[in-house]
């Protein structure tokens, strides 16, 4: 039974909201504090608001969202979501409506978008390679097939943008790093660097811009590239990690991305073992390496790495666990749900956004007191992206 | 382990074993594994097809099945793809299966395959529900209830 004062506030906000979105009349606003959230199964994102710990709108129809990633364009407004069946997807989050959608691979596991913010750029497993796209009519720029041996494509992943209009990444079945040039889209020049370990699974730019690093499934190891003298090629760090030992399965693939980074130091998933490795910025030397619950998926920095929390993979997806940088040590365990699938930070980090994708919401942590502070229903919710990504490098 | 590992002699990768293995289950596991796993190797150099399942395997209860149907979408499918037409797995559809040996895919499922991303299942499935597995596989998964 709903109570009479309830009931008019109801017919009250449906009078005051409803006519502005149905004239598709936007509320003045900015874009800062907003951001999206994957309906993995739904082929829905929702688009929430950070400062309100909303959701302020839900945009359908993009496709197969099972692996799904999103990029925001400078000004923040238009996100682009990559989707797992190919689809390229621009929406408005500001009017919540989808802008355009191609169709552009077969199946595809993430992009990146340029420095200037003209260019969009798509990593496929199939067909395995490099398309780019005008960002403001996703019009076919450039295509660049990851070819190698006797003409085999190779799965790309681990793309991200680099400084002078330049996009990086790995061909997981040819074991290189590839950087393509598109300064002048017309004409792309591709520069490759071969062997560079074994099974590249992701890859991630420095938030400076400067080093690309590879994790690699096929052995113990990292690679890195210092994208500002690539002429001294690729090298290995934290090589031999496993130190020879028998691996623990891995039941889900961990993720990379330029915020492992917090103060002067890395801090990586290790493959097979349940430990995040601890590298120096400076040197590339193993500092430390921190057991932890499981097989760590996503090991994220908080913005102003204090804290790095991380999320594991099947079985121990229950639970996230946060590293206190200072001593290295694990402060806190929490349970936000069944199977989190991730985990985004608001842009100055007093807040983190946690998905638990069986028990069908997302639920937000005061990041100093681990206090629960909102739970959000959303439906096999995935990743979750804020608009603070337009503005960093490495996305 | 080691006996396990002699089926295997073409690793490229990683040795993956499963998180607290329970030994007498797997044991037993494994002794089957080791006598399929030969006459998989055997046939296949001889260019014979091993028959497909014979019987229908058990159905899960209800309740398990779900999970099941669950897991092999969301789980295996954060390789797979939801949809199972692959990722940075291969796809699990009827068309891509149908040409091998259930009884491979089942041990497949149970074992991984080393020298790949595909982890051993076996400490989260017996043996009756991998097959129940191949079989829907086969025919095409289940989607979850919505």
């Amino acid at each position: 039974m709903m109570r009479p004062r309830a009931l008019l506030f109801g017919w009250w906000m449906l009078l005051v909201l409803l006519p502005s979105a149905w004239s598709g009349e936007p509320v003045l606003r900015g874009a800062g504090d907003l951001g999206v959230i994957i309906e993995r199964g739904a082929g829905r994102i929702l688009i929430v608001n950070t400062s309100g710990n909303s959701i302020i709108g839900r945009v359908d129809g993009l496709g197969d969202l099972s692996h799904a990633s999103v990029v925001f364009s400078r000004d923040a407004r238009y996100a682009y979501v990559f989707g797992r069946d190919g689809g390229l997807s621009k929406v408005d989050i500001l009017r919540g409506a989808l802008e355009k959608r191609i169709v552009q691979g077969g199946n595809s596991i993430g992009g990146a978008i340029s420095q200037d913010g003209r260019l969009v750029a798509v990593a496929n497993y199939e067909p395995g390679g490099l398309k780019v796209f005008a960002a403001d009519t996703l019009e076919p720029v450039a295509d660049i097939p990851a070819t190698y041996g006797d003409g085999k494509l190779s799965k790309v992943v681990g793309i991200a943008d680099l400084p002078g209009g330049r996009f990086i990444y790995s061909l997981f079945d040819a074991d290189q790093i590839w950087i393509a040039d598109l300064h002048d889209p017309k004409s792309p020049k591709v520069e490759k660097f071969n062997n560079i370990g074994r099974a590249p699974y992701d890859g991630l730019v420095t938030p400076d811009g400067r080093y690309y690093l590879a994790g690699l499934f096929g052995e113990d190891g990292i690679a890195l590239l210092d994208t500002w003298q690539p002429q001294q090629g690729v090298k290995r760090i934290l090589a031999h990690y496993g130190r020879g030992e028998e691996k623990l399965p891995v039941y889900k693939m961990p993720h990379l991305r330029g915020w492992a980074v917090a103060g002067h130091r890395v801090y990586l998933p290790a493959i097979g073992r349940h430990e995040v490795l601890v590298a120096d910025v400076l040197d590339w030397k193993e500092t430390a390496r921190i057991a932890v619950r499981g097989q760590p998926v996503f090991v994220v920095a908080r913005p102003d790495g204090r804290q790095v929390w991380v999320n594991f993979a099947f079985p121990d997806n229950g639970f996230v666990q946060v590293i206190d940088t200072l001593t290295g040590q694990i402060v806190q365990t929490l349970e936000p749900g069944k199977a989190v699938l991730h985990l985004e930070f608001t842009p100055r980090g007093e807040n983190v956004w946690v998905s638990a994708r069986d028990d069908n919401k997302v639920v937000i942590y005061d990041t100093a007191r681990f206090a629960k502070l909102a739970e959000l229903p959303a439906e096999s919710p995935s990743g979750i992206f804020f608009t603070a990504r337009a503005q960093r490098i490495g996305f | 382990m080691q006996r396990r590992l002699a089926i295997h002699p073409h690793r490229r990768f990683a040795k993956s074993s499963p998180p607290n293995a329970k030994p007498g289950r797997e044991g037993a596991f494994f002794l089957t594994g080791v006598k399929t796993g030969l006459a998989v190797l055997a046939l296949g150099g001889f260019g014979v097809r091993p028959p497909a399942l014979a019987q229908e395997p058990p159905a899960p209860s209800l309740e398990r099945g779900r999970e099941l149907i669950r897991m092999v979408r969301q789980d295996c499918g954060s390789c797979h793809g939801l949809t199972l037409r692959g990722g940075l797995g291969p796809p699990l559809l009827p068309e891509t299966l149908r040409d091998k040996p259930p009884v491979g895919l089942k041990y497949t499922i149970l074992f991984g395959r080393p020298g790949t991303a595909m982890p051993p299942w076996q400490p989260f499935l017996s043996e009756a529900e991998a097959d129940w597995i191949v079989t829907q596989l086969l025919r095409g998964f289940p989607e979850e209830p919505k």
